[in-house]
C-alpha cells in the first residue's frame, strides 16, 4: 500500500489517543483497590447474558477484574510507545468486542449507564473499527520504539 | 550507529505521554481514595456483623402454629415449612421470571431443629392444607380444633401465633401462663388493657416470648444505631416515615376463597370477643379493615415503622400522640382508615448534640400513610448534622448547616448533595421482587437482609434467635419491654384518630393519661367512629 505521510499522521496520532485512552481506564482501575467488574457484569444483558453473568461469579471475579486491567495496560502501553502495537490493537479489539456484547445497543434492551444514544453502532463499536485500522496499518516505524529498533538494524547492517 | 535527535523523538515520543497518563490516572485516583477514607475515618461507622446464636442442639423444639393463613404460612417457611401448593407456584413464577430467588432461597435456608407438631386454624380448608403439606413420617402433624387443646396437649413446647389481631394477647396469655413459648404477630395486643395484662403474664412466665418484629435481624439497622450512638446525625429532630401502596393486597383486599362456608369455618371462635354477627367471607378474609378484629393503619403498619425506629434509637413510648385521615381511597365498607398521620412527640428525647448544651431536645416521629398511592417515600432520620436514609440499605448526607462538619464542608471536602456515607449490604445481590407489597417491605428493610452478601429471611433470623433462646435461654430482640412499647405507642395512634384528640403518656405512672368519660378500650374496638367533629365512618 501506498504510504501516504499525512494518512501516516492521522493513523499514528488515532494510534496514541486510543492507547491514551486505554492506558488512563487500567491505571485508575490499577490503583483503586476496590474496584470492580463487578456491577457492570452482573447487569450484562443481550443473548450472551449467562456468559457474562459467570464472569461475576465469586470464584473467578478477581481473575476478571485483574485481566481486564492488565489487558487495558498492555493496549495502552503498545499503542503509546509504539511496540507491539499489532498484538495491543488485537488484545484492544477482544475487550471492546466483550463490552460491547455484554452491554449491546439493540433494540428493545434497556441501556444501562450509557451518555447518549444508540441503535447497534455505539462508540465501543467505532472504536473496535479504529483498532482494526491500527492493526492493519501499523505506524511504530515512524512514531515509536519500532522506529528506533528500526535505526539499530539499519546501523548493524552498516556494520 | 549514529541517531538523530529526531530520530530519538520519533522512536521514544510515546514514553512521556505514558508517563503523564499513568501519573494523572494514579494521582486522580489516589487523591480521590484519600479524601473519601479521611470522612470515612473521620465517621468511623462500624457495620454491624451478622448475629451469631448459640445452637438449636437436643430434642427439636415442637412447634404449634395458631392461624395458618397469609402470615402464617409465611413463618411455617421460615420455620423450613413450605407447602406443596407454594412450591409449585413458585416453579412456575422461576419459570417466568429466573431472577425470582424466593424458592432458592428457601432451599438454601439453614434447617432449624423443630418439630411442626400442631395446627390450629379454624378453616378446614387451611388446617388440611398444612396436614397434607407438612405431615411426613419425619413430621407427624395433629390438628387441634382450639388453642386451648393445643397449649394443653403436653405435645406442643412453642406456639406461633398468627391469627386476626383480637386473638394475639388472649392465646399469648394463655400460653405462657401455661409455660408455653410464645411467638406472636404484631401488634402485640388489640386493646390497652390486655397490653397490661400480657406484659404481666410474660414476666411471670418461665417460657420465652416474642414479638414478630423481624426486621429487628437486618443488619443495616444496626449499622444505623452505630451512626446514630456516634453522632453521626447530630441531634435528630424529626423523623419521617412513610407507608406508600396502591394494590388489593396492600389495602388488605385479600382473596375470599370459595372453599369457605359456615360447615368450613367455626365463626363463633373467628368472633371471639368480637362483635356477635352473622356468618361473613369479607370479614374473615379481610379482617384487617375492621376495628373489631384487626388495627388498622396504626396497628398494622405503623408498628413496621416505629419498632425499626425504636430498634435504632431506643426511644420508648411517645409522651403524646395525635393523628388524623380518613378512608378516602377505598371506601368499600371498611372502618379503619386507609389514609392516615401519626405525630408523635418525643420531647426529652436526644440523639446527641454537637452544639451548646441544651439548644437541642425533643423529637418529633411522623408517620404518613396511604393505602392510595405507590410512590416510594423512603424513611429519613433528620439531625442537625446530617440525614440518614434508613432502609436496607443506608445512605448518610451532610447537613449544610452542619456544626460538625462546618470545616469539612467549607473546605470543599464534603458538599450537602453528595453523600459521605453509603452502607449497602446487598451490592453484591440484584434483588427480583414479584408484588408491590413485597417491593414495600423489600425497600424498608422487613423482609430480608444479607449476610456475607447473601440474602437471608429476616423472619428466619427472628425465628432462629426465638428457637435458641428457647434451648439456651438468652435475650430476644423483640421480647415484652419492645413489644409492650410497640403495642401503647400503636394504641395511643388508633385512639387519637378515632377521638380526634391529644392522646397523652404518663412516663411516671406508665399509664395514658385518662381523658374524662372516655373509656379507651371501648374505643379502640367500636366499629363506629367516637368523635363528632370530624366526619362519620361506620
Amino acid at each position: 500500500m501506498e504510504k501516504n505521510p499525512k494518512i501516516e499522521i492521522s493513523v499514528t496520532i488515532l494510534r496514541v489517543l486510543i492507547g491514551w485512552h486505554f492506558l488512563y481506564e487500567g491505571i485508575v482501575k490499577m490503583y483503586n483497590p476496590d474496584w470492580t467488574a463487578f456491577g457492570y457484569l452482573a447487569s450484562a444483558q443481550g443473548p450472551f447474558k449467562s456468559i457474562f453473568t459467570a464472569m461475576a461469579n465469586e470464584s473467578i471475579i478477581g481473575w476478571v477484574d485483574t485481566l481486564n486491567m492488565v489487558a487495558l495496560i498492555v493496549v495502552g502501553v503498545t499503542l503509546l510507545l509504539g511496540i507491539f502495537e499489532k498484538v495491543g490493537a488485537l488484545v484492544g479489539i477482544g475487550l471492546l468486542g466483550m463490552y460491547y456484547l455484554s452491554h449491546p445497543p439493540f433494540p428493545g434492551l434497556t441501556q444501562l449507564n450509557v451518555e447518549g444514544n444508540y441503535w447497534l453502532v455505539n462508540k465501543n463499536l467505532i472504536e473496535i473499527a479504529a483498532l482494526v485500522l491500527l492493526f492493519y496499518f501499523p505506524t511504530g516505524h515512524k512514531f515509536g520504539i519500532k522506529n528506533v529498533r528500526k535505526q539499530n538494524l539499519v546501523s548493524n547492517e552498516m556494520d | 550507529m549514529k541517531w538523530t535527535r529526531r530520530d530519538l523523538l520519533k522512536g521514544l515520543g510515546g514514553l512521556p505521554i505514558l508517563g503523564a497518563v499513568w501519573w494523572a490516572g494514579a494521582s486522580t485516583t489516589v487523591g480521590k481514595r484519600r479524601a473519601r477514607s479521611a470522612i470515612l475515618e473521620q465517621l468511623n461507622i462500624q457495620p454491624s456483623l451478622p448475629p451469631a446464636v448459640p445452637g438449636i442442639s437436643g430434642d427439636p423444639v415442637r412447634v404449634g402454629i395458631i392461624g395458618f393463613g397469609i402470615r402464617g404460612e409465611q413463618l411455617c417457611r421460615s420455620l423450613g415449612f413450605a407447602t406443596k401448593e407454594w412450591t409449585e407456584d413458585m416453579k412456575l413464577e422461576v419459570q417466568e421470571n429466573p431472577n425470582n430467588k424466593g424458592l432458592e432461597d428457601f432451599m438454601n435456608q439453614e434447617k432449624l431443629n423443630v418439630h411442626l407438631a400442631g395446627v390450629c386454624d379454624i378453616f378446614d380448608y387451611r388446617a388440611e392444607k398444612a396436614l397434607r403439606s407438612f405431615g411426613t413420617d419425619d413430621n407427624k402433624i395433629k390438628r387441634y380444633s382450639t388453642y386451648q387443646e393445643m397449649i394443653n396437649s403436653g405435645e406442643i413446647d412453642a406456639v406461633v401465633i398468627a391469627t386476626p389481631d383480637h386473638w394475639h394477647a388472649p392465646m399469648a396469655i394463655y400460653a405462657l401462663n401455661n409455660g408455653v413459648h410464645v411467638y406472636v404477630e404484631k401488634p402485640m395486643t388489640h386493646t390497652v388493657a390486655e397490653t397490661y395484662e400480657l406484659r404481666k403474664a410474660a414476666q411471670n412466665s418461665e417460657a420465652v416470648f416474642i414479638v414478630g418484629h423481624q426486621h429487628r435481624q437486618t443488619l443495616s439497622f444496626g449499622t444505623a444505631r452505630d451512626i446514630i450512638n456516634k453522632g453521626t446525625l447530630g441531634h435528630v429532630s424529626l423523623i419521617q416515615t412513610n407507608t406508600n401502596r396502591n394494590d388489593d393486597n396492600g389495602a388488605w383486599n385479600y382473596e375470599i376463597m370459595e372453599e369457605a362456608s359456615p360447615t368450613t369455618i367455626d365463626w363463633q371462635q373467628f368472633l371471639g370477643s368480637a362483635p356477635q354477627i352473622p356468618f361473613n367471607k369479607n370479614h374473615f378474609f379481610r379482617w384487617r379493615k375492621w376495628w373489631a378484629y384487626g388495627s388498622g393503619l396504626s396497628g398494622d403498619l405503623l408498628t413496621h415503622d416505629y419498632d425499626r425506629l425504636n430498634c435504632v434509637l431506643n426511644m420508648g413510648i411517645p409522651e403524646s400522640v395525635m393523628a388524623s385521615g380518613g378512608v378516602y381511597a377505598h371506601n368499600d365498607g371498611r372502618n379503619v382508615p386507609d389514609v392516615m398521620q401519626v405525630n408523635m412527640e418525643f420531647p426529652n428525647f436526644s440523639t446527641g448534640s454537637s452544639q451548646v448544651k441544651g439548644k437541642e431536645k425533643g423529637m418529633t416521629f411522623c408517620y404518613s400513610a396511604t393505602l392510595g398511592n405507590g410512590f416510594n417515600r423512603p424513611t429519613i432520620l433528620m439531625g442537625h448534622d446530617g440525614t440518614m436514609e434508613l432502609g436496607n440499605r443506608l445512605t448518610i448526607w451532610p447537613d449544610g448547616g452542619s456544626t460538625r462538619y462546618a470545616t469539612m464542608l467549607e473546605e470543599g471536602k464534603m458538599s450537602p448533595g453528595v453523600p459521605i456515607y453509603q452502607y449497602n449490604p446487598g451490592a453484591n445481590s440484584p434483588d427480583a421482587v414479584s408484588s408491590a407489597t413485597s417491593q414495600y417491605f423489600a425497600d424498608k428493610g422487613l423482609m430480608w437482609t444479607y449476610i456475607d452478601g447473601k440474602r437471608v429471611d429476616s423472619t428466619f433470623l427472628h425465628m432462629r434467635e426465638w428457637l435458641s433462646a428457647i434451648k439456651n435461654g438468652g435475650k430476644v430482640s423483640c421480647g415484652i419491654k419492645e413489644g409492650f412499647e410497640e403495642a401503647i405507642a400503636a394504641h395511643m395512634a388508633g385512639l387519637s384518630w378515632k377521638l380526634g384528640k391529644r392522646i397523652e403518656w404518663d412516663t411516671q405512672t406508665e399509664t395514658i393519661k385518662p381523658i374524662e368519660g372516655i373509656n379507651f378500650d371501648e374505643v379502640l374496638l367500636s366499629n363506629e367512629m367516637v368523635r363528632t367533629d370530624f366526619i362519620r365512618v361506620s
